[in-house]
């Protein structure tokens, strides 16, 4: 297998916050002596990417996602451990490091606010000293893939969230960055245009080779682009490995979905039932018993459809993050 | 650095862009900056003329001449930078400018220049429109103005990377202001922006010739109205390119260590 392209061994980072309570006597007395805690944001967690893998990245709020990216992104120094990108160390931002990966942050702007977002293109070209003809041909293909051309000319004030998303992932990959780390890419965004971006990030790793670190809150990104997953909660590794063996691990049931022509039967004793309405009955079963309990229901009742399912992805993972409270 | 003037050059027209979407605020900021001289040069004029026509070597039209140098001199050399930098650190803009493979400086130098491009010829005719009305009293030689180029480019260069080091204080305080109205307190009466620092008693000049303002401000001011030797001139440009020297090194020290705090408390 080749060198990994993004390696973290043991990386964490503490954050030193001070903290005071409320009332004047507080700040009188934090003038004098500051309480200080340290609250540690990532707590020594270890994993690899090789070369070209999309890798989902996932955790509640505060569970340390941001933190990491912004550590191999080298806007972070750890308080210890470690991390290299493509062969660099990520927070010694050695220019040439810094030419070939980048950051999209989903609630964070990087285009200039009153020109028209090719502009501030041009501006990262002069940046990035992208010769022209390459310039043209990245740009030519973004504008493509993500249907930039109507945008490109309209100040940036004036265009809608997702248009103004559109145009900010294409500022950032203008240089072909080999490694991306996209931090809430969708967030706020509608449906389709979640799909969107979502086809495009598949479609630029496909094209590109590029090794995508990907943090969303929406499951459906995730399914849809990562075959693995790593979660972290309260800065620590909870689970690394394929999306379908996540579901595996923490779900103990699947779901059966029933179709029958009759609207009375009574489905109790086959399994939990946790939606039924004209006739169409879900089912919780304990995973081992699916097989089984499948060829009963086929064997006994008037059955039209039948579906076996995993959970939704949304119920694993709450699943895990409840887990990894406990 | 064929690389640095393509980005400057970006730089300029990006500028340039997002400037003239701001036309009214861009004329209510250059008469802001026309109005303060201006002031100065009424209130000199008048005490000149009240007292018999002129104040130490200063006559009324000596007065004028100062002052309206002094407004081409400041929009010269003046920048915004340390408004902007609170600004940056706390809406997280910075760390944009950390993940480009470019110093950030530069970015800002460009954008100082491009507008200061913009707005130059409007300052011309503001001082051509002043010099008609109050008859100044301009004398330089040749071997003055010629002068004048390094000695004003150096002006610029050296308050730019002050106060661009001055703003990065924003990466230990998020009450830059303070620091900012006693830099600019220091400024007003060192520099002689608010008189020339002839007229003020020796123990000031003697602070201010130690101190980069008056490099910066009044000094060139001094030496394209006329009025320093060769040698005095000479003495300028030396101080200048000392301060040059200071300037870059606390550029550099305080960036890298506003970078090591910024990249161990985040943002």
């Amino acid at each position: 297998m080749a060198a990994p392209a993004i390696e973290l061994k043991d990386l964490q980072k503490i954050y030193i916050v001070s903290e005071r309570e409320t009332g004047v006597r507080a700040a009188l007395a934090s003038l004098v002596h500051r309480r200080v805690e340290a609250v540690p944001a990532v707590d020594g967690i270890s994993f690899d990417l090789a070369p070209g893998e999309i890798v989902g990245f996932l955790g509640p709020n505060g569970a340390g996602k941001t933190t990491t990216l912004k550590m191999l992104s080298g806007l972070l120094h750890p308080t210890r451990g470690g991390a290299t990108v493509l062969g660099y160390v990520p927070w010694k931002r050695e220019k040439a490091y810094l030419r070939q990966m980048t950051l999209v942050m989903g609630q964070r702007n990087q285009l200039v606010w009153d020109i028209p977002a090719q502009d501030s293109f041009e501006l990262n070209r002069a940046i990035y000293r992208l010769p022209a003809a390459d310039y043209r041909r990245t740009l030519d293909e973004l504008t493509d893939l993500l249907e930039l051309g109507p945008l490109l000319h309209k100040p940036v004030r004036n265009l809608s969230l997702g248009e103004r998303m559109k145009c900010e992932i294409a500022a950032a990959l203008l240089h072909r960055p080999a490694v991306v780390f996209l931090d809430e890419p969708t967030i706020g965004l509608d449906v389709t245009m979640q799909r969107r971006i979502r086809a495009f990030i598949a479609e630029y790793n496909r094209r590109f080779g590029a090794t995508v670190l990907l943090t969303s809150h929406y499951m459906a990104d995730v399914e849809a682009l990562c075959k693995r997953v790593v979660v972290i909660h309260h800065g620590r590794l909870l689970f690394d490995g394929d999306l379908s063996s996540l579901v595996q691990k923490f779900t103990a049931h699947k779901t059966i979905e029933v179709q029958l022509d009759d609207c009375q039967a009574n489905l109790r004793a086959y399994g939990e039932v946790v939606a039924c309405s004209d006739g169409h009955y879900t089912l919780r079963v304990p995973k081992a018993e699916t097989a089984q309990i499948t060829g009963r229901l086929l064997a006994d009742l008037p059955v039209c459809d039948l579906l076996v399912e995993d959970p939704p992805i949304e119920e694993v993972i709450e699943l895990v993050f409840r887990q990894g409270e406990a | 650095m064929r690389g640095l003037a393509q980005l400057y050059a970006q730089q300029f027209k990006t500028t340039f862009a997002a400037m003239v979407q701001y036309r009214a605020s861009l004329v209510i900021w250059m008469i802001a900056q026309v109005l303060e001289p201006l002031v100065y040069l009424i209130v000199w004029s008048t005490v000149a003329s009240g007292s018999g026509g002129s104040v130490g070597d200063y006559t009324t039209r000596a007065f004028a001449g100062y002052f309206i140098l002094l407004l081409l001199v400041n929009h010269v050399s003046y920048t915004w930078i340390m408004y902007e930098y609170e600004y940056r650190i706390r809406e997280g803009l910075l760390s944009f400018a950390l993940l480009k493979p470019v110093h950030p400086i530069h970015a800002d130098i460009a954008e100082n220049l491009s507008s200061k491009g913009i707005t130059t010829p409007f300052m011309l005719v503001v001082a051509g429109g002043l010099a008609l009305i109050f008859q100044p009293l301009i004398t330089p030689a040749p071997w003055a103005l010629l002068a004048s180029v390094p000695v004003l480019a150096l002006a610029f260069l050296v308050r730019f990377l002050l106060e661009w080091a001055l703003a990065q204080v924003a990466f230990w305080t998020t009450r830059v202001s303070a620091t900012n109205q006693a830099y600019f307190v220091l400024v007003l009466f060192l520099s002689g922006q608010i008189a020339p620092l002839t007229l003020f008693p020796w123990p000031i000049q003697a602070v201010a010739a130690v101190l980069p303002f008056r490099w910066l401000i009044g000094f060139p001011v001094e030496l394209l109205l006329g009025r320093l030797t060769p040698a005095q001139a000479l003495t300028g440009l030396g101080a200048q390119a000392v301060w040059l020297v200071i300037s870059l090194a606390l550029v550099r020290w305080v960036w890298r260590a506003g970078v090591r705090i910024y990249s161990a408390v985040g943002a």
